[in-house]
């Protein structure tokens, strides 16, 4: 295996840390995996209508045991994965996450905590920074009660956020706040920056909604309009000079309105991989959205490495001899890849097209329109992610 | 309670990597790199002679001070690069300011 790393957001050079890809940027070679998303559970007591989880979850019957958990932490340390998101559903559901926090911690891998937040408790954090974790990521729907209950679809949800984040900061863990934004909460953006510095936040994701999976059911009750974004985009840049030293900001752009298709997942089975609470071994969390690829499971016979290597849902779109036109003549395929292959399976029935995120895509126009239009028709009422397959918010007022 | 950030780096600092920052070797890679969230950073040579200095116990002169003796170059030349660099790290994020611990 050749080896490359990346920084996987943007680093600045000249500040003596380089990004480690810029080494070998030929895509047909891939390198050792860096991080691992591990959805220890689908359960989760929010309902967000975005949720990233696919439609079709998995049972708590079927997730992997507190063992099978550990055997994969020390696969991926020995591998040379350096990163463990520990993540879900609600990764705070499992019983066990003290211990599988301590188990990364033994193997050497830097743990971080992606969660709701709203079954923590302050003991729970405390026994969670003696187990070494490293780092704390606590979503928030709004800046306030009324917007961001309703978009979790639990009552005294972003309550119970606030007090754990102060918790996070008294037992001296790092703080990232994740804002997921979208049509029906952007205009709380300025007070969600604040509310980032007020709880000593070292770090806050301005994260548009990516539209796959639950968020693809619910598009046209989130999908922001075009002055949403522009508007998104001068206060994060406003924000970000002001706030240099005391927050970091990462913005993530909605892929409709890009020009260019994000790089997702750093490309392909390149850098990254997901773990599905029953042992799916994933190019992404949403790659099972995608029909006709087979994912190997960590409780097959095969090796995390194998599969990382060999299998042919990693492999199948690796590199760029997979591109058709316009992304194999494109000058970008290296930078982009063709973007996201869920985007591209979702929006036109091929994984391997180009992303109609891409200018460049003949489906880019038509995308770009769709978006405008169920932005400006406003059909707020979300549909709720649960287990049955989704529930249609109630309420006569159309959910506004 | 928090430890300050926006710190401004100038000979007297005691600057120390934040606890969501980990400089470590990688001996898959072979090579040393920063993990922080949502990021894995390679730090040049000389980065990472730097960072393995800033224990929060020594000040940035005392740093320079070796640096220079080491290399045998002026403390002048090495001071500015060296609080030039630093304090583009603190501005990232990946240095803080040493401090009496509470907790």
């Amino acid at each position: 295996m050749s080896e490359i790393l990346a920084d996987h957001k943007t680093t600045d050079p000249g500040d003596g840390l380089a990004a480690l890809e810029a080494r070998r940027s030929t895509a047909e070679s891939f390198g050792i995996p860096l991080a691992v998303l591990a959805e220890l559970t689908h359960r989760c007591p929010l309902q967000c209508p975005y949720c990233s989880n696919p439609v079709e979850l998995d049972r708590a019957g079927s997730e992997l045991s507190t063992e099978e958990w550990k055997k994969v932490l020390s696969e991926l340390a020995e591998i040379g994965v350096l990163q463990i998101h520990f993540s879900g559903g609600e990764p705070t559901a499992r019983k066990d996450l003290v211990e599988l926090v301590r188990h990364a911690s033994d193997v050497g891998l830097y743990s971080n905590l992606i969660t709701s937040a709203v079954l923590l408790t302050r003991e729970k954090l405390s026994a969670l920074a003696d187990a070494g974790l490293c780092h704390v990521q606590i979503s928030f729907q709004g800046n306030e009660p009324i917007v961001a209950d309703r978009v979790a679809g639990l009552e005294q949800s972003h309550q119970k956020k606030l007090e754990a984040a102060r918790w996070t900061r008294e037992v001296d863990l790092p703080l990232t706040v994740n804002a997921v934004m979208h049509r029906q909460n952007l205009h709380q953006l300025s007070d969600i920056i604040q509310m980032a510095v007020d709880l000593d936040a070292d770090r806050l994701e301005v994260a548009n909604v990516q539209y796959y999976g639950w968020a693809l059911k619910n598009r046209a009750a989130l999908m922001p309009t075009l002055a949403q974004i522009e508007e998104t985009s001068r206060i994060v840049e406003e924000a970000q000079t002001r706030l240099k030293g005391i927050l970091a900001i990462d913005y993530v752009v909605p892929d409709y309105y890009a020009l260019r298709p994000k790089k997702c997942m750093g490309g392909w089975g390149r850098q990254f991989f997901n773990i599905s609470p029953a042992g799916k071994v994933l190019p992404c969390h949403a790659a099972e959205s995608i029909t006709g690829l087979q994912f190997e499971s960590v409780r097959s016979n095969h090796s995390i490495a194998w599969i990382w290597q060999n299998s042919e849902a990693f492999n199948r779109y690796r590199g760029t001899a997979w591109m058709p036109e316009p992304c194999k003549s494109c000058e970008f395929r290296e930078i982009d890849f063709g973007g996201c292959r869920c985007q591209a399976f979702a929006l036109t029935g091929d994984a391997g097209n180009t992303d109609p995120a891409c200018t460049l895509s003949p489906k880019h126009e038509e995308i770009f329109r769709q978006a405008e239009c169920e932005a400006a028709a406003d059909n707020n009422r979300f549909i709720y992610r649960n287990f049955a397959g989704g529930t249609l918010e109630t309420g006569g007022d159309d959910g506004a | 309670m928090a430890a300050p950030r926006n710190i401004s780096v100038s000979e007297t600092s005691r600057p120390v990597l934040p606890r969501h920052a980990k400089l470590k070797f990688d001996e898959t890679r072979q090579v040393w790199v920063i993990l922080a969230p949502e990021r894995v950073l390679a730090p040049d040579a000389i980065a990472v002679e730097v960072l393995k200095l800033c224990d929060g116990v020594r000040s940035v002169g005392a740093m320079v001070d070796e640096l220079a003796a080491k290399y045998a170059a002026p403390r002048e030349a090495i001071a500015t690069d060296v609080v030039a660099m630093l304090q583009d790290l603190a501005d990232k994020g990946f240095l803080t300011q040493a401090r009496e611990k509470t907790s």
